[in-house]
């Protein structure tokens, strides 16, 4: 084998910093956000009547800047780490890189615009004549597909940019001899899935199709987005990350080929479930339904996988790890997020908690309580090793991560509950009104979890800021060996 | 294959994609290929129409200065528009459109949902929903007068003290009884749902509304 290239030419540490920022810059606008609707729903929000912050378009910011701004900012930054590393070879090319940077940002602020400001320009005579003449639902603000709300004018650049991104990580895997690691075939995926997601939901439900069959393409575009674009990147990272810091291999491979090929079977199969119910022919629901159980046993086996290689040492670990700690409570929580699932997805549940809070607790224990962790681990993680010297406050640290995981742990309770409440006053067939103040005490209790998270964040930028400012110099080399063992100890 | 590039490329990213595809997304699609979407001029119907008229009668200035007369062109561009403030408010994110055939819904509600009813242009992307603070709104038509729509928008607590459904001020100029075209716009979208239906409104018959 040839000599293994060295870090620099291999990494650009540079840009992977600034999709942090950015990152972080958009999760904090999207908990904002977050907090805002939660204080609308307890009567308490501040800013009521103030067009250009009214609650339902700061629901959508919400959603969209995690999933857009924070998750594929944090994953794109990562990626510029974990693929050359992995494969030997530099991204197709930089330029292109911070093009794609760039280019990503204006697309997540203009949807971001278009969504506040977008309802307000609404009115206009020509969108008006084109939605008429062509039957088109030509909105500048939001259009109707949760996720998807990606306003009209913006989605072909969105598409453009998520095709560079592709090439540009396509072409060093490509290039890379030998069998190829898992986390790779999980990115590999991912590359092509995101795009075609991409495309079927901006495009099909909008233009192509219409009526009960485009509710089953949107169903089948939100769960996508999250089964095909968020979980393939996230596990891949796993796969990467978890070995180098136990400095071990994965338990079995076997397991993680189990684990790849059933999620790429059985995910996309199972769109239909978020409609159940519905019009949509009851044939396909039920398909739905069984193959969102399959899925639940493929979870099983990766889950396993991993504390097979965590081992014994997870008391150690756990304790005196905190990127791994970040890493198994993101598991665990995975695990009981699909574990909820195959139970949710059942038409006995989806009588009762369809349509309630206690899907908006599945969400956040998914989105927050697995992959924002992970990505909280890596960047705990990579942090120190960008700027060359170690975290300002280890303390901050550990601040960030338990008020971060207990606040949604206290969420995902109590948005569970609230949902079972909920279903049961509206199936009892009381005043509406029973409902939305029988869900006081837990919106009350989710706006003060919020806080707690949104205060965890804030240790996290604090410390950040403080470690940017803090004057010690590069301490040992930061990652001679790609792909390979943890050049910094853990931070202990 | 299992680990090969080519493998994961084709077979996972692709195959596996548009298996998924053909099964979840062209089967409902060949399904109901035979169904035509109507535009929005072919869904204002009579009980529409009075609902218009009614806000032309009652706010004639504010209407005579947003849509002119109350016709039926006029009554499907409210319509558009109409559509279009609810997707772009995210009212779709407080209030389903569809009825289950489950939890006692369709006492609460109405007749359970059928695919026919969204073969429309205001139903693409159709606005099912997955989430309701509020109720469900696709039988909401003729439930409410014009004036509780306008009166309810403009600040939901003052016909609903405990209302958690956010004020929407900008639809009037100032005040309830001066609704600008968004205002009258959303109220006849929302006075448009299930006006498609057999019983209009679902719970009581207006004597007006069935003369006409
Ligand atoms: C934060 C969630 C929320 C949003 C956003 C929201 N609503 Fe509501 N809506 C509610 C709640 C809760 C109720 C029940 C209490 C009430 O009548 O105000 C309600 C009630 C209603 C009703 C009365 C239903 C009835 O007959 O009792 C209508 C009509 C309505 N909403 C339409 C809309 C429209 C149109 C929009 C967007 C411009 C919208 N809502 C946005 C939560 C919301
Ligand atoms: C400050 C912390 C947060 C607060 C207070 C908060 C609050 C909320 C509220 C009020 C909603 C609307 C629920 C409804 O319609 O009833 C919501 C939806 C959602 N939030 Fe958050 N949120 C927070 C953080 C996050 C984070 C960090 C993520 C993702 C990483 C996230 C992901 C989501 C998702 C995916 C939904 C849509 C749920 C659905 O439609 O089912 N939230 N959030």
């Amino acid at each position: 084998m040839t000599a293994i290239p060295a870090h620099a030419d291999l990494v650009d540490e540079k840009i992977i910093f600034r999709y942090y920022i950015a990152a972080l810059a958009f999760l904090t606008i999207s908990m904002v956000a977050g907090l805002m609707v939660a204080l609308q729903l307890v009567h308490w929000n501040p800013f009521g009547g103030v067009e250009l912050l009214s609650p339902g378009r700061w629901r959508m910011i919400h959603t969209n800047a995690i999933a857009y701004g924070f998750l594929a900012n944090a994953f794109l930054g990562t990626l510029h780490w974990a693929v050359p590393r992995l494969t030997f070879h530099p991204v197709a090319s930089r330029a292109l890189s911070w093009f794609i940077f760039y280019a990503w940002q204006v697309i997540v602020l203009s949807t971001a615009v278009g969504i506040v400001v977008g309802p307000s320009l609404q009115d206009q005579p020509w969108l008006l004549d084109l939605a008429k003449r062509w039957r088109l639902p030509m909105n500048l603000g939001a259009q109707g597909l949760e996720w998807g709300e990606t306003p009209f004018w913006i989605d072909p650049v969105a598409l453009l940019g998520l095709a560079l991104v592709a090439i540009n990580f396509m072409v060093p895997i490509g290039r890379s001899k030998g069998p190829m690691y898992v986390t790779l075939w999980y990115f590999m995926a991912a590359f092509v899935w995101t795009f075609l997601t991409y495309a079927m939901g901006n495009l099909l439900p909008e233009y192509a199709v219409g009526g009960t069959s485009a509710g089953a393409i949107g169903g089948l575009f939100i769960h996508d987005l999250v089964g095909l674009f968020v979980t393939p990147l996230g596990w891949g990272l796993m796969y990467y990350f978890v070995p180098i810091l136990l400095k071990k291999p994965i338990w079995s491979h076997g397991l993680s080929l189990v684990g790849f090929w059933g999620l790429a079977f059985f995910y996309p199969l199972q769109g239909i479930h978020h409609f159940l119910y519905t019009p949509i022919p009851m044939f396909l629901q039920y398909g739905a339904v069984i193959s969102t159980i399959a899925v639940e046993l493929v979870v099983a086996t990766v889950v396993i996988n991993f504390f097979g290689t965590l081992g014994s040492r997870g008391y150690d670990q756990f304790f005196n790890n905190l990127p791994i700690r970040y890493f198994y409570t993101g598991m665990v929580f995975y695990f009981i997020t699909c574990f909820q699932c195959a139970l949710q997805v059942t038409l006995t549940f989806q009588k009762l908690i369809h349509f309630t809070d206690w899907v908006v607790g599945h969400a956040h224990l998914v989105m927050f309580g697995v992959f924002s962790l992970w990505l909280f681990g890596i960047m705990t993680y990579l942090f120190p090793r960008l700027l060359g010297k170690p975290w300002y406050s280890r303390k901050l640290c550990e601040y960030h991560y338990w008020l971060s995981a207990g606040g949604l742990f206290v969420m995902f309770i109590d948005l569970t509950l609230a949902g079972v409440f909920q279903g049961y006053y509206w199936a009892s067939l009381q005043q509406w009104d029973v409902s939305t103040n029988g869900s006081q005490p837990f919106w009350i209790t989710r706006v003060f979890a919020g806080l707690a998270m949104f205060g965890g964040l804030l240790c996290f930028l604090y410390n950040l800021w403080m470690t940017i400012r803090s004057a010690e110099e590069r301490v040992p080399e930061a990652g001679t060996a790609p792909g390979g063992a943890s050049v910094l100890p853990s931070p202990a | 294959m299992f680990e090969s590039k080519s493998g994961i490329f084709f077979i996972a990213g692709i195959g596996f994609f548009l298996l998924a595809f053909l099964g979840n997304g062209v089967v409902p699609m060949i399904m109901y290929k035979d169904r035509v979407e109507q535009t929005a001029e072919q869904v204002v119907n009579k009980r529409v129409m009075a609902q218009f008229r009614d806000l032309a009668e009652r706010y004639p200035e504010s209407f005579k200065e947003a849509f002119g007369e109350p016709t039926e062109e006029a009554c499907a561009e409210a319509l558009r528009l109409g559509r279009q403030v609810y997707v772009g408010e995210g009212c779709w994110h407080c209030h389903s459109q569809f009825v289950r055939p489950v939890s006692n819904e369709s006492r609460r509600w109405g007749p359970v949902a059928k695919t026919t009813e969204y073969d429309n242009e205001l139903q693409r992307p159709v606005l099912f929903g997955t989430r309701r603070v509020g109720p469900d709104l696709s039988r909401e038509g003729g439930r409410r007068g014009n004036d509780w729509h306008a009166v309810h928008f403009h600040r939901p607590k003052d016909v609903q003290v405990d209302s958690p459904m956010p004020a929407y001020p900008w639809f009037f100029e100032g005040s309830p009884d001066r609704p600008n075209r968004r205002g009258i716009a959303i109220i006849t979208y929302v006075q448009w749902l299930g006006s498609w239906l057999p019983s209009y409104p679902y719970y009581e018959e207006l004597a007006e509304v069935q003369d006409d």
